[in-house]
């Protein structure tokens, strides 16, 4: 084994940029048609996460498994039809097995063939690495579009309809229960619309934007001090 | 040289399209016979939901004829119209309305009617009506389309298939008037057509 790249695969590294540093719906900001149009209650937002987490990670071991034999000019239409021929086996599997919530997503599945985060994956990390630091990265990649998701869905269902994880037996089956949050309560249209997406979205990035500026103030100061520190020492150690 | 780098890579693609679809088509018949029992799951059980499933003693998802395009119901191509029979007798008959003006497009709806004329039960099969507001018209959002049932052409009568708001006896929801007057209008209409042409809905 004599690739640079498998030697060097840091596996903490890409986990946190997919959930994190390189988020793709909080730091890339891809895929945010399904994000803001299917995250009006937890169930839609966690069932089409987990769909296009599949199939994030199916296309980047394909893409990573085949990259010595995908010509480069030609490697975009293949990445299409890759991605393209996963979510439509997605897409019959949820249709054969999940029926009412294949109804419910409806047109939002066929539409992960255009979320760009995927081919985003396919071009930049799978094209480039093996296949198991790919389905890392599909994986992490995919938990940090779920993440965002669900976290949408819980703040417009909570503020919307005053409920969580309505609907859930659609997905999980007769156990999964609705939870009643607010009782009696009227709802807050604005943010089953498009434009509460918009804004819980907007929140979120705002939030993320000042974690990261805090963790970086954090890390500079203590890098400040570590600097004082080194030269202090350097100081003492000098011989006069 | 540069048409053999062409000629190569168009072959690579369509050997890689090739083996995608071979892909696709093995699944699609794995999962074809698990489709088509889904499909018909759930058509039955929202037939069951308009016309009881102890009143007919045959299977009403089978028991189809063509419904033709009809302005009256609000239909744009051919459907499908569902009998329910007991004892050979077509008794009553479910089948899809459209009310093409709705909010923000069109209300897709199933109605089942007795010979009679009488309402069954009314289920939206889809719409695209504002979460919260137009959306109450859903029977698990809210029991409006329980008023019904039981209801006809004539019962009540012509002036009153309206809202309450414009002087009928149908309930509007707060914030939403125009979603429950459409669907009031797509109803009546088809009722209307039922007794104008019966054998439509009721021929064998």
């Amino acid at each position: 084994m004599n690739n640079p790249q498998l030697i060097n695969t840091n596996y903490s590294k890409i986990v946190q940029d997919g959930l994190w540093n390189n988020n793709p719906a909080l730091a890339q900001v891809l895929g945010l048609c399904p994000l803001l149009a299917v995250s009006g209650t937890v169930i839609n937002a966690l069932a089409l996460g987990v769909a296009t987490m599949l199939v994030l990670v199916a296309s980047n071991l394909a893409v990573s498994l085949l990259r010595q034999y995908i010509p480069n000019e030609i490697r975009i239409p293949i990445f299409v039809l890759i991605i393209a021929g996963f979510v439509t086996i997605v897409e019959h599997l949820m249709h054969a097995y999940l029926y009412n919530l294949y109804t419910v997503l409806g047109i939002f599945v066929p539409l992960i063939v255009t979320n760009c985060a995927i081919i985003g994956r396919a071009e930049g990390f799978a094209s480039k690495h093996s296949p198991m630091p790919s389905i890392i990265d599909g994986i992490s990649m995919g938990l940090g579009f779920t993440g965002v998701l669900v976290a949408l869905g819980v703040m417009r269902e909570i503020l919307a309809q005053g409920t969580l994880f309505a609907d859930a037996n659609i997905m999980l089956g007769q156990w999964a229960k609705t939870v009643t949050i607010f009782e009696d309560y009227d709802g807050f249209l604005l943010a089953a619309l498009p434009p509460g997406a918009f804004i819980g979205l907007g929140l979120l990035l705002a939030l993320k934007n000042v974690i990261d500026q805090n963790m970086r103030k954090r890390q500079s100061s203590r890098l400040t001090v570590e600097v004082l520190d080194s030269n202090a020492v350097a100081v003492i150690s000098q011989p006069d | 040289m540069k048409s053999g780098v062409i000629s190569r890579s168009g072959l690579k693609l369509g050997l890689a399209g090739a083996i995608v679809i071979g892909l696709v088509t093995l699944v699609y018949h794995f999962t074809h016979d698990a489709i088509v029992e889904s499909e018909y799951q759930a058509l039955l059980l929202a037939l069951n939901s308009i016309i009881p499933e102890e009143s007919h003693d045959n299977d009403i998802v089978e028991d189809t004829r063509t419904l033709p395009a009809s302005k009256e119901l609000g239909l744009k191509k051919d459907s499908l119209i569902y009998r329910a029979r007991k004892q050979g007798e077509i008794f009553a008959v479910a089948f899809p309305v459209t009310a093409p003006d709705g909010y923000s497009g069109p209300i897709n709806l199933l109605l089942a009617i007795d010979l009679q004329g009488k309402i069954l039960g009314v289920r939206v099969v889809s719409h695209l009506e504002t979460p919260g507001l137009g959306d109450r018209i859903e029977s698990r959002r809210s029991n409006w389309l329980q008023q019904f049932p039981g209801k006809s052409m004539e019962n009540p009568s012509h002036e009153d298939w309206k809202v309450k708001k414009d002087g009928g006896v149908f309930d509007q929801f707060t914030g939403a008037t125009i979603t429950p007057r459409k669907v009031i209008k797509a109803i009546h209409k088809a009722l209307m057509y039922a007794e104008a042409e019966p054998g439509v809905f009721f021929d064998e």
